[in-house]
Parts: C-alpha cells; structure tokens; sequence
C-alpha cells in the first residue's frame, strides 16, 4: 500500500561547506562550518535561516563522531526564533537518509515548517573515525569484540567481506570496480577530494588494511558540513528550485542484522550483508516501485563491498550475484548518453563517500535533490527517481527515494 | 599475500569490563572453562550475554561447559597492532562455538600462518591472560 506521506513534502536547498581532508577544516569551529551549511541551505531554498523551526537529525544528533549537535545552541549562533521539532534518529550514519523520513514526520504533524537535517564532521586526530572504536572504553558489551583487535571499521567490514568471497565466489576485482567506477565521475567536480582516475594497477597496489581489504576499499577522511531543507509540498512550490519530492522514506531493519559488526552474530544470509532488505522492502513497498524503475542510486559507501552488498540488498541484482553485476561495469555511468552502461543503473555519480568526501551520507542527499532538479554535474539524462541510502551501520539503517517534480 | 605467523594481539594491553549479565562467562574462563550464555528455560542459546532470552523472553542463565571448540566462520588478517600501529600479524576470528548453536565469539586465532586461515577451519579454545586478572578466550588452529 502506498505511504500515506508519499510526495506530500521535498526537499527544496542544499547547502554544504568546502570538503577538507581530514583535520584540515581547523581553525574553523565545527559549529561555524554548521551555520555556514544551514545558510548556504537556506540560500538554495530561498528563505532566511530563520524560517527554519525543526531539525531533524540522524546518528544521535552526532556532528562527526565525539561532537554533538545542540538545538539550542545552533538557535544561539544563528538567531532562530522559536523551534517547534527537534528529533534525532539514534545510533549512527546509517540514519542518514532516515533523517529526511524524521522531518516529513515532524512536518505532516503540523509540529514544524521548515526542517534541516545538519551534518558536520572534523576530524582532529583524536575524533578520527577510525580510531574511535579502538579507542572506546571497554564496556561489557564491546568487550566481546574489541579485545579481537577488530576495532576500526574497516577491520570490521572486511570480516562480511571475506563471508560474502566465501558463500558467493566474490572476488576483490569486484571492490576495485566499485572504486573504478565511482572515481570516474569526479575529475568534473571542483569540490572532489579525489579527482584523478584510477588504474586497475594502481587500485591492486594499493596497501592491504584489513585483508581482504585494501586502502582504496575505504572511504575518505574529509571534514565538512552538509544541510538540507525539508517542507511541505505547498511552500516547496514557492521555493527557488523544483523541489525534490520526497517519495518514499525508511528507517530501521530487522533482528537478524541488530548491531550488526559491532556483534558478529549475524546468521546467514544476513551476515554476508548490507542489512539493507529490510528497509529496501519498505520503500519498494511504499512506493510500489522496484530496483529497476531506479534512474540513479546514490548507495553508502564508505566500504566498496558494502555497495556491492547493498545492490544485492535493494534488489539490482540477485543475492549472491552483486559480482558479476559490478564486474560487467553497470554501476558507471556514461556521459556521453547520460546514461548507464551495459543496461546498468548509474551508481553514486558524485563519487561517493570512497572519492569526492565522506560526510556521513549526506553527499548523496545532495545529489540526489541535484539529479530529480536536473542540476547535477554528472546528470543522468531524465532522472526521475533516485535511491538514497544510509548504513550498513548498526540498526536504523535508511533508504529514501526522491521523485522530480 | 605472504604474512607468517598469526599471533593472538598481547594480553596485556587488553581490558575488558563486565556487568552482573555477562560476569559469569568471564568468571568460567577464569576457571580454563568456555561457556555460553544459555536460556535456563528454552535453551536457546545468546552471546554476548544478555539480560532476556530473545526468543521466550526468561531471565533464567544456564553456564554449560562448552567443548571448547569452534569453527571459524569469518576472518580479516590485520597487520598492525591496533593500539600503537607497530606491524603485528593477527587474524581476527568470529567463530561458531561447538555445543552452542548460534553463539559466535570474536577473538584471534594463532597456531598457524595467516594465509593459511580458512572458513570452516577447526579451532580449539586457547587462553590468553589479560589486564586486571581476567582471561580471554582465544583460538589455536586444532
């Protein structure tokens, strides 16, 4: 049955900040890199900052992974006069596209009118993500984990890697063409961290981190902010782009994934996954749509299997055959046609956490408002639909599809 | 790849903490016993240990004797000690306990090279005494 809040809100600006590598961003304040993301936002939409009565956040209102977000705070630096929604969806980026699901909840209950959904992230040498599990106090659950020395987050995805090689002969070309392909769409983006193209050769030299994973198999480090406005369809109308129409949105996923690689107990198949079927099912379900009335998907990647893992997940592909379907180069996209390749649907056109920054999935938010407003840099020719994802991360992972107006 | 040996990360830069559910578990090992959280009414067994059983909802814990064994069910083989960056050949491990259905430990195996670290190797249990007292479960290829 369709949602009863399908297309009843979108997304209407987009605001971001330069992309840093990590720790680069200081001496700015993570909150001046904040404000400058929601203004910029505000800007994109048309409308002051001091519209914005909600906030809806993801990742426990996290900014990076030791900072965290403040309404009230944010209401002292930038002037807002009065809040009406503040909410957060709890654990970490995997709620990303969640958060705009978390704003259409505000919006159609009438508590708010405008909603920014807020990332920032800077990453000074203590609050690295990669450090930042390893260097967690040992708590009574972790202490299950941690003392196995898997404990960043790479060691951990590439233990559901090596599950995935195993059951389903995945090979770790396959991961190479993840980053291949993606890294092919950002030598025309200003703001990419990474631009240049990537070799086979150079992607196969490049030092094994967690095997079977190499360095170029994990994304960025970069610093940044990121915001986007959420509103109602009625005042979107008036808002200075065609607006992103919020389609379908969900958070969640089911027992069997749980805390996921902060666990380990997964069963088969779910642990050689990207504990995304769940959430995939309810937005199919939602919006009576499938993988392949998709015209662009922006999938979470800050590990190159777990994009193989998700197309699986969401359905572009049969479980167990995301090789062959990356292998046969349908994740790229060819800008001569505007199009995909070899009747595949482009993937992550504005590169990806892996290559142009990683601020915790809201980069594909952006793009995805950019590819259904006709206005992305690597525009895939009559986009109407466009898939975002968040996670795999512990549960709530998120998907949203955005529709043109 | 080439890696040689793997070896279990040094108990002495390990802490664990624990709680009133998950004490008993690190109590056995203390003891050179592995064991598992089991349901004291449905049986099912739950690692880590946890304050219900998932599947009826009791608060009853059995403690079994395990065989100590396991199988290893996924791996990564990691080179750098995770808490000062010097190389360090380990391969951390998440291994089905035998006598447990469903229940995983993660942990590292030693015993063999790294490379030579499959899914479905036989592993026996292989104690690793850490910070404050306690004993961690590890695994030596069987």
């Amino acid at each position: 049955m369709a949602w009863a809040n399908q297309d009843k809100c979108a997304i209407v600006g987009i605001g971001a900040t330069d992309y840093y590598v990590r720790g680069k961003s200081w001496p700015r304040t993570i909150n001046d890199m904040a404000a400058e993301a929601i203004m910029n936002a505000c800007a994109d939409a048309g409308i002051s900052h001091k519209q914005i009565d909600g906030f809806s956040y993801y990742s426990t209102a996290g900014a990076g992974y030791l900072d965290k977000f403040d309404t009230a705070s944010l209401m002292e630096t930038l002037g807002m006069p009065h809040i009406s929604w503040s909410a957060t969806l709890t654990s970490g980026g995997g709620g990303c596209p969640g958060a705009i699901g978390l704003a259409t909840a505000g919006l159609m209950n009438e508590d708010c009118t405008y909603s920014v959904t807020l990332m920032a992230l800077q990453q000074l040498p203590q609050h690295r993500l990669g450090v930042v599990f390893g260097s967690a106090a040992p708590n009574p659950e972790n202490s299950f984990l941690q003392p196995s020395g898997l404990v960043g987050p790479g060691h951990l995805m590439s233990v559901l890697a090596r599950r995935h090689m195993h059951l389903y002969g995945t090979t770790q070309d396959a991961f190479g063409e993840v980053v291949m392909a993606t890294r092919a769409n950002t030598h025309n983006r200003p703001k990419a961290v990474r631009k240049e193209p990537l070799t086979k050769e150079q992607y196969d030299a490049s030092v094994m981190l967690a095997d079977p994973l190499r360095r170029l198999d994990f994304c960025l480090e970069t610093d940044g902010a990121v915001a986007v406005i959420t509103t109602t369809m009625d005042r979107a109308k008036d808002c200075r782009h065609k607006p992103a129409v919020v389609h379908a949105a969900a958070h969640g996923g089911q027992r069997e994934w749980g805390r996921a690689f902060a666990w380990m107990g997964m069963p088969d198949p779910h642990f050689a996954s990207s504990g995304h079927k769940f959430t995939a099912d309810r937005v199919w379900a939602q919006s009576g749509l499938s993988a392949k009335d998709m015209d662009v998907a922006l999938i979470y990647d800050h590990f190159s299997p777990m994009v193989l893992m998700q197309l699986e997940d969401y359905g572009f592909c049969e479980k167990g055959e995301g090789n062959d379907y990356v292998l046969s180069g349908k994740l790229r996209y060819d800008p001569a046609t505007g199009k995909g390749v070899n009747g595949g649907i482009p993937v992550n056109t504005h590169g990806g956490n892996l290559n142009e920054a990683y601020i915790i999935g809201m980069t594909h938010i952006v793009e995805g408002v950019e590819q259904v407003r006709g206005t992305a840099i690597n525009q895939v020719k009559d986009a109407e639909f466009a898939l975002v994802s968040g996670g795999p991360a512990s549960l709530p992972v998120s998907s949203l599809i955005l529709r043109k107006d | 790849m080439t890696y040689g040996p793997a070896r279990a990360l040094p108990g002495d830069q390990i802490r664990i903490t624990t709680n009133p559910d998950t004490e008993p578990f690190w109590q056995a090992a203390k003891e050179g016993k592995l064991t598992a959280c089991k349901c004291g009414d449905c049986g099912h067994f739950r690692m880590p240990p946890t304050a219900v059983c998932p599947e009826c909802g009791s608060r009853a814990k059995e403690w079994p004797a395990l065989p100590g064994t396991g199988t290893v069910f996924s791996y990564a083989i990691c080179n750098k000690n995770p808490k000062n960056g010097e190389d360090y050949v380990y391969v951390p491990v998440v291994v089905d306990l035998d006598g447990a259905p469903g229940a995983r430990l993660n942990a590292n195996v030693s015993g063999c090279d790294a490379e030579d670290v499959h899914i479905g190797m036989k592993v026996t249990v292989d104690w690793t005494p850490i910070q404050d007292d306690w004993v961690l479960p590890n695994f030596k290829k069987a």
